[in-house]
């Protein structure tokens, strides 16, 4: 089976600094793939990567078979990339619903000149994108705070509305960037049900956290970064158990 | 180039260098540009005037006093048009407009004070007597001028780089964030580069007032556009940039209107800032950086 | 009636001109609608209303035939001034498309074709109001049209976040670029309309300070919704009208009372309130409610 993401020897320097370095790992259809390491191990960095925010100094990124070495951030997006931010990056003046509606850009296949003569098609063809993006809404718990700015909803709720944004395009991929960061327990569980079921659906997850028991329940398999390096990789229990990572997280010589 | 055109255009560059240190000091601390730079030019311009012409100082007296005022101006653009919207998301694009607003202001009261008319300085404020340089004619006039703008570049020099006040301000320039952590005041940082920039930008007007004995409240608007040439030829944010940029564009002005005659000047000029923009837009001299968004 | 009638030929002009502001309000609004500070609208305008002149009164071209021409050659200037201008953002993208605009108009003073800074004069009367308002209408129909369609969210997202609105797949320089080019053939029409309206053009109408004012409108009003920049020109056209009636009273000269009122209003939207006059409604609701809750 052919990987849906796969690293190759990847690197990022920035400056001096090697944040990436000579990472390499696979993500397959339908697996939750569980991304995770100390503060400043390269995490954030490496979605940047596969999402075409940033460009690799050095080796090689392919989605899907394909290498997306200087492709824009739209393209891969094309491919079936879609993210979520660590430091949450929501349209601040939009409501949810139409942060959703957004993530559905892609998706939707309308005609200028049938919108700009305002033409039937064209509003039936809004209605259900509205109807869809509530409906993501609703599975993310927040039906009943659709219309409210985004900005003046709370932490937990703008990271939820992001998971919906991110799921709007369909994606093959999903890049998960601390998605339960800032939330309650209660929060947690719901977001670890739905990427256990999102994944049951087939979309692949690659999922940055800090928190191990989230990991540890939803992840299929987990590569950990130190240092921009994969110091380890496989099913939760092994790693759990792997002198190098508890090295890593606990201090001490690496 | 004869030596007389080179001295022609280090008289004018000296005048657009000190302009645009000025505006590049405000944009290099808060990514904004200050639009408001050349009413606060025209504004000191007629206040040397005024002391010059109704109570009688000596220009050399007169200078100063109006380039403190034009710094205590500056305060008050910071404090009226860019400290609320510190913070504002689009707070480069709202600090641009808002300090247009300023500069209408400024153009009004300027109006009412002065009126709309050209006003010149008195006969004999500075005495024209010649001297021969360089091959060239240049009168005490121009090199008073050259020679005040000189000093000037030294005592910013000196602040900037030797002083507690200019720590600060270049740490805030870097990152205001870490600036803060390091315990700098940073609105005291920020006020004081508005104060040296509008000071910068005043004496480079008191400077252009005698150097074409030619004051109006519209002075300011050519100016205006020449500072942005200089400051991006010189690369954002830049100092030495500015400087270097604004002697470069002094010298290639008086070339075109040698060359090619005085109605290319300007055209000139924006037509090489466009092109540097598109093709280099981190600035001919090369900025430290280029910040987007 | 006659009164009615009288009313309306002192400030038929003044009607032409809200429109016709109107219409440069809009075209800078256009980028701004996705984030973008381009001031190249009085270059487009200073393009179309030279264009169009030039065609009526030297080549005795037909009026349609000459706002065609005047729509659609700034759009053509657009295309490759917009693919590398567009690359750089916020203040950069200001100044440069400055220099475009000076570039523009320092063409046309050293252009002796059309008379230099003198311009052209004598130019036929060709423009009615109604077509100004027919012209206002469709482009605020056009506007209207894309919010709430795929590619008006995506002008919002970009304005919000570009970054984050590429990775949902927004080609964000198709759109921005388009934005341009709508606002260039906005600023294209105006600039022949207005040519055709008051007989004569000259560069040094189309400067920085044209630009400014267009930015003004547009800032004024509101750019949160298409039709804030309509209501900003209107306002800010009509003001100095009352103003040189009030002048006298207050004892300033109309021009520098101009000035300093545009001033303050602009310092005062900008500063209590960013989206401008179309967002006072809903603001005083807020106040409204807000002080119904304390109460
Ligand atoms: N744009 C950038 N410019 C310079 N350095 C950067 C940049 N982005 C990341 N870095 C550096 O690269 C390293 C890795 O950062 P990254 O954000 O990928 O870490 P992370 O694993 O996501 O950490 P965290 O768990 O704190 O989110 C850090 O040392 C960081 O300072
Ligand atoms: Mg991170």
């Amino acid at each position: 089976m052919t990987a849906l993401l796969a690293l190759e020897g990847v690197e990022r320097v920035f400056g001096g600094v090697r944040a990436v370095d000579g990472a390499s790992f696979e993500v397959r259809p339908g697996e939750v793939h569980g991304l995770i390491g100390p503060n400043g191990a390269g995490k954030t960095t490496i979605i940047n990567l596969v999402s075409g925010l940033l460009q690799p100094t050095g080796g090689a990124v392919h989605v899907g078979g394909q290498p997306i070495r200087g492709l824009a951030p739209h393209r891969i997006a094309a491919l079936g990339v879609a993210r979520t931010f660590q430091n949450i990056r929501l349209f601040p003046e939009l409501s949810a619903r139409d942060n959703v509606i957004v993530g559905e850009h892609l998706r939707r296949k309308e005609s200028l000149p049938a919108r700009l003569l305002g033409l039937p098609p064209a509003r039936e063809a809004e209605q259900r994108v509205r109807e869809r993006a509530e409906a993501l809404l609703a599975r993310v718990g927040l039906e009943d705070r659709m219309r409210e700015r985004v900005k003046n909803l709370s932490y937990g709720e703008q990271r939820r509305v992001e998971i919906a944004r991110a799921l709007a395009a369909e994606p093959k991929l999903l890049l998960l960037d601390e998605p339960t960061a800032g939330m309650n327990p209660v929060e947690v569980e719901a977001v670890a049900a739905l990427i256990a079921k999102v994944a049951a659906e087939g979309h692949s997850v690659l999922l940055v956290e800090h928190n191990v028991r989230l990991v540890m329940d939803v992840c299929h398999v987990i590569t950990v970064l130190n240092f921009g390096k994969v110091i380890a990789e496989g099913p939760p229990a092994k790693v759990a158990e792997d002198p190098a990572v508890i090295t890593a997280y606990l201090g001490g010589p690496a | 180039m004869s030596g007389q055109q080179v001295i022609n255009g280090l008289f004018l560059g000296s005048i657009y260098a000190l302009f645009a240190l000025g505006y590049t000091l405000v944009f290099g601390v808060l990514d904004i540009l200050n639009l408001a730079h050349a009413a606060v030019f025209m504004l000191a311009s007629f206040v040397a005037l005024t002391l010059v012409a109704s109570a009688g100082l000596h220009i050399l007296l007169a200078l100063p006093l109006a380039v403190l005022v034009a710094g205590l101006l500056g305060l008050v653009l910071e404090r009226v048009a860019f400290r609320p919207l510190r913070g504002r998301a689009d707070s480069n694009i709202s600090g641009l407009i808002s300090s247009l607003a300023m500069a209408a202001i400024f153009e009004a009261i300027a109006h009412e004070i002065w009126g709309p008319n050209v006003a010149r300085f008195p006969f004999g404020t500075l005495t024209d007597k010649q001297l021969h340089v360089l091959g060239g004619v240049v009168s005490r006039l121009q090199l008073t001028i050259i020679g005040v703008a000189l000093g000037l570049f030294l005592v910013l020099w000196w602040l900037v780089q030797r002083t507690r006040l200019g720590r600060e301000v270049r740490a805030v320039a870097e990152s205001p964030r870490a600036a803060r952590i390091l315990g700098v005041d940073v609105d005291r940082a920020i006020a004081a580069s508005f104060f040296i920039s509008s000071a910068l930008g005043g004496a480079a007007g008191v400077l252009f007032g005698l150097a074409f004995n030619s004051v109006s409240p519209d002075m300011g608007r050519s100016v205006e556009l020449k500072g942005l040439a200089v400051i991006i030829l010189g690369g954002m944010g830049s100092m030495t940039g500015a400087v270097l940029a604004g002697f470069a564009l002094g010298l290639v002005e008086v070339f075109v209107v040698a060359h090619l005659g005085g109605s290319y000047r300007d055209a000139v000029s924006f037509a090489t800032l466009f092109l540097i923009l598109v093709l280099r837009p981190r600035g001919l001299f090369g900025a430290p950086s280029l910040r987007e968004a | 009636m006659e009164w009615l009638q009288e009313t309306y030929l002192t400030y038929q002009s003044t009607l032409g001109y809200i429109g016709l502001n109107a219409l440069l309000a809009l075209s800078v609004y256009t980028t701004l609608s996705c984030g973008q500070l381009a001031l190249s609208s009085a270059g487009f305008a200073a393009i179309g209303a030279y264009a169009a002149s030039i065609l009526t009164l030297n080549f005795g071209q037909s009026f349609p035939v000459a706002l065609l021409a005047a729509t659609a050659l700034p759009m053509l200037v657009a295309v490759p001034l917009g693919l590398p201008v567009l690359r750089i953002r916020g203040v950069f993208l200001a100044i440069a498309t400055i220099a475009f605009g000076e570039v523009v108009r320092l063409g046309l003073v050293n252009w002796d074709y059309v008379n230099g800074a003198q311009g052209l004069v004598a130019i036929p009367q060709k423009t009615s109001v109604w077509m100004i308002y027919l012209a206002v209408a469709l482009a605020l129909l056009l506007l209207a049209r894309l919010r709430g369609s795929k590619w008006g969210f995506a002008l919002e997202a970009i304005r919000e976040d570009e970054a984050a609105a590429r990775t949902m797949g927004i080609h964000t320089t198709v759109y921005k670029l388009a934005m341009l080019v709508l606002g260039a053939a906005l600023a294209g029409l105006a600039g022949a309309l207005e040519a055709h309206y008051s007989f004569m053009v000259a560069p040094n109408g189309f400067g920085f300070v044209r630009v400014v004012d267009m930015l003004v409108f547009a800032v004024v009003g509101g750019t949160v919704a298409y039709y804030g920049p309509v209501v900003g020109a209107a306002f800010l056209t009509v003001l100095p009208e009352v103003l040189r009636e009030l002048a006298p009273l207050v004892g300033i000269e109309p021009g520098p009372l101009r000035f300093l009122v545009n001033g303050v209003v602009l310092l005062s939207v900008i500063l209590f309130l960013p989206n401008g006059i179309v967002s006072l409604p809903a603001r005083l609701r807020e106040r409204r409610r807000a002080r119904s809750v304390t109460a």
